[in-house]
């Protein structure tokens, strides 16, 4: 054995392929005994990744040239670009997916054949993975890319750990991957948004734990005294949403070898339970997060300073306590006890302050340059994306309101308030953010085409117009057609009638998602061209180490 | 900004929050604080209150095959389409009938109360159609109902039920706090088999441990257990156990 090319195994190293090892015997063997073929699948993948990662982790050893990089090169930080890389792809990819996924469930609504009356294609499995694709794959990459990237600039810092972040990005998409396929082939705990069995779930806690600590460690090397308000928004929504994941999947496996797991909570505690997590998967996965990406890459884009230092703390700390209070909102007129539904609309009004507290802290920044707007489709886009964000925390407060509620729940008024948050705010804050993302990461001087950002900039525009105003429409009429009556004092439709109304709105609806789907196409096409086309030229690395304002 | 640095006064307010800012660990100790309130005032209360643990007169866990049909409503994510939640609103209790009370899904790991209504509520389904038109619409909703939008599931009736992970699923549950007895936990097999057969030797067996629970072949096929039996005899119990003529609304109020 070449002794000499042999640097020998970190401890770290040592730890990763060992537990590799462990895990790729136990899957292997849980594969051997399981009678369940979804389960059995799911294992070989386990037992496939493991088997990887020990022969990975293994070769490092071997390999001279691996020797852990040095944190700083010159006095500069020697930044950790290669995780970061992989999730904006991975993002970009799965955001695709979601969108098609979407377009695909929303066309049968309208066209209820294209269920194949086949199990793994019918409306019941594909929703969840739609939800779980554009949520935990599209928006949970683009979350993982940004505060990774986020939490090394502004604390001029690399990233802690070597393995570790890898771990963290690769352990989630092959979690995404565990999840989506489970949904087809009906392995679902039957909680939405939270649909994964408890073998995902307690991998998906690993990788969790792994992603915060190597969150804090890079804040514990930094060099600046405070920490940057991105990173508190960050810091919220990583262990929140830690929290909520653990309390919403307390299961009881049936046993190690079968997928399925009863959850410990029943009926109407399981239901508080759920929306609890579900309420706060958006308050802190889909908001608090994603703040976090407006705090840097709007300031750094439109070249200004956060409006007010004074506005984030007030709301940020009056955001995270008050989302958690919202859930009940979901229950209005349940069997939940009322003061409970009050306490759950009653935040939720309130709410309202802070939401616009952090559009207004967004918005404002832009304070001296909004001619950019004109000129700058990316900045336009995340501006626009805030604005979505003012826009649909100000239609969940009014749909909070019991009496509202009593109309807009259980119809697509929800879907498309859900739907001018997650393609408006969500969905345009991350395609500004990765817009910034590639040529930064790729070192190019600039993306390859503007002119198809404005292009997905419309397309996608018009496709979120056309969505939530057809979804306001069929919400709304459905809703008051239930509750409609004759003047003889009869319900005047039959639930099928109210059915067969909402089918013009379903097809502009799938209309408006195939023009987001478009949209995003474009922007893979211009991504895809920025990191490979010769003609857009890279950036002196010196440019790149240029100190951005710290907070 | 820089007036929280340079100033000679004592510190204000907004500078004390430096503590927050300059330390992770500090930070992390504030967040999981403040969240913490909202979630502990509103689900702790959930557990002792009696409005939400009342006992109500009707309500058993589930049979087996009841058990395993509902596993099939989760898996194939009939949720993401039908409630199971009669709202106290006058159209929803002419159109459903009696608004759902927090014991009828007392045993409901998890709660499937659903958030939209692409479909109907089911919650009070049970009864009100035949097992056959359940069968035919599973196979073929539009054949039955033209301006359904519902997929169809014809492979419901071709599978045969998995009945032996029913034991598993009867522990599991137990473990979670569903009162099923030894007994109910010994016999689950054979009691599955019976609901679906009168005239199975564990037949009597089955009547004493579910009193009043359904007992037939539901899908037209008597030979095997399918999937489709289970779903249907699932569907066909929904909301039905509690009796509304005697059951006292005055009781517990809500």
């Amino acid at each position: 054995m070449a002794s000499k090319a042999l640097r020998g195994l970190t401890s770290a190293e040592v730890g990763a392929a060992t537990t590799a090892a462990l895990l790729f015997f136990v899957c292997l063997i849980v594969a051997g005994m399981t009678d369940h073929s979804g389960y059995a699948f799911h294992m070989v993948i386990f037992t496939l990744a493991s088997g990887w990662a020990f022969f990975t982790v293994i070769n490092r050893g071997f390999d001279p040239e691996s020797a852990p990089p040095p944190r700083t090169i010159d006095g500069k930080p020697n930044y950790n670009m290669g995780p970061i890389k992989v999730a904006t792809i991975a993002a970009m990819g799965w955001g695709i997916a979601g969108f098609l996924v979407g377009l695909v469930i929303a066309l049968q609504l309208a066209f209820p054949a294209l269920n194949f009356d086949l199990p793994w294609t019918n409306f019941g499995r594909l929703r969840p993975l739609h939800t779980s694709a554009v949520i935990f794959a599209f928006g949970g990459n683009v979350l993982i890319a940004t505060s990774l990237y986020v939490v090394q600039r502004t604390c001029r810092a690399r990233l802690a750990g070597e393995l570790a972040p890898w771990f963290v990005v690769l352990g989630y998409n092959l979690f995404i991957v565990i999840a989506g396929t489970g949904y087809l082939l009906g392995i679902t705990q039957g909680k939405e948004y939270a649909e994964p069995e408890w073998y995902a779930d307690l991998f998906l806690t690993t990788v969790w734990v792994t992603y915060l600590l190597v969150f804090l460690g890079t804040i514990w090397r930094r060099d600046e005294p405070h920490i940057y308000v991105a990173n508190w928004f960050f810091i919220g929504f990583i262990v929140t949403i830690a929290v909520l994941h653990l309390g919403n999947n307390a299961a009881i496996p049936v046993s190690i070898l079968s997928p399925k797991s009863y959850i410990i909570w029943s009926g109407i505690q399981d239901a508080m339970f759920q929306w609890w997590y579900g309420h706060n998967a958006v308050g802190f996965f889909l908001t608090a997060g994603f703040l976090g990406i407006m705090y840097y890459f709007i300031p750094k884009r439109a070249e200004r300073p956060v409006y007010s230092y004074r506005l984030s703390i007030i709301h940020f700390w009056s955001l995270i306590f008050m989302y958690i209070w919202a859930g009940p909102h979901h229950l209005h007129y349940t069997a939940l006890p009322d003061w409970a539904q009050t306490l759950g609309m009653t935040f939720s009004i309130m709410l309202w302050m802070p939401s616009w507290g952090g559009m207004i802290n967004g918005l404002m920044t832009l304070s001296g340059a909004w001619d950019r707007l004109r000129t700058d489709p990316v900045l336009r886009m995340m501006v626009v994306s805030v604005a979505f964000y003012g826009m649909a925390t100000f239609e969940g407060p009014l749909m909070s309101i019991k009496a509202v509620n009593a109309l807009s729940h259980y119809t697509d008024w929800t879907i498309g308030h859900v739907h001018s948050g997650a393609l408006g705010w969500v969905g345009y804050i991350s395609f500004g953010a990765i817009y910034c993302l590639v040529p930064w990461l790729w070192k190019k001087e600039r993306l390859y085409s503007d002119r198809l950002v404005e292009w997905h900039f419309w397309i996608s525009t018009i496709g979120i117009v056309l969505y939530i105003s057809a979804m306001w429409v069929s919400g709304i009429m459905q809703g008051l057609m239930w509750r409609a009556y004759t003047n003889l004092g009869f319900l005047e439709y039959s639930f099928v009638e109210t059915v067969e109304a909402m089918h013009p709105y379903y097809v502009i609806r799938a209309l408006g998602g195939l023009l987001f789907l478009c949209g995003a196409l474009i922007m893979a096409y211009n991504l895809w061209r920025t990191i490979v086309d010769p003609a857009v030229r890279s950036v002196a690395v010196a440019r790149q180490s240029v100190p951005m304002a710290a907070e | 900004m820089t007036d929280l640095t340079h100033s000679h006064k004592k510190p204000t307010l907004w500078a004390r929050h430096k503590i927050f800012e300059t330390n992770s660990i500090i930070m992390i100790i504030g967040v999981l604080i403040v969240i913490s309130i909202g979630g502990l005032v509103e689900i702790a209360p959930l557990f002792y209150l009696s409005s939400t643990i009342e006992r109500v007169q009707g309500m058993r866990p589930y049979t087996p095959l009841e058990l395993a049909g509902r596993e099939i409503y989760v898996r194939e994510g009939c949720y993401n389409c039908h409630s199971q939640m009669v709202r106290p609103l006058r159209d929803e209790i002419e159109r459903y009938g009696p608004y759902s009370l927090a014991a009828e899904s007392m045993y409901d790991k998890p709660f499937q109360w659903g958030s939209k209504r692409t479909g109907p509520d089911l919650a009070r389904v049970g009864g009100k159609y035949s097992d056959e038109w359940h069968v035919q619409h599973f196979n073929a909703p539009r054949a039955l109902v033209p301006q359904s939008i519902m997929p169809g599931y014809p492979f419901l009736a071709q599978r045969p039920l998995d009945a032996d992970h029913i034991v598993g699923a009867m522990q599991a549950n137990r473990v979670g706090g569903v009162p099923y007895s030894d007994e109910q936990i010994a016999n689950a097999v054979s009691d599955l088999r019976a609901q679906h057969d009168p005239e199975h030797p564990g037949a009597e067996g089955f009547q004493r441990r579910y009193p009043k629970a359904l007992q037939r072949d539901f899908d037209g096929d008597p030979r095997t257990v399918t999937e489709a039996d289970a779903l249907v005899a699932y569907l066909q119990m929904l909301g039905t156990l509690v009796d509304f003529k005697v059951y006292d609304n005055k009781a517990n109020f809500r």
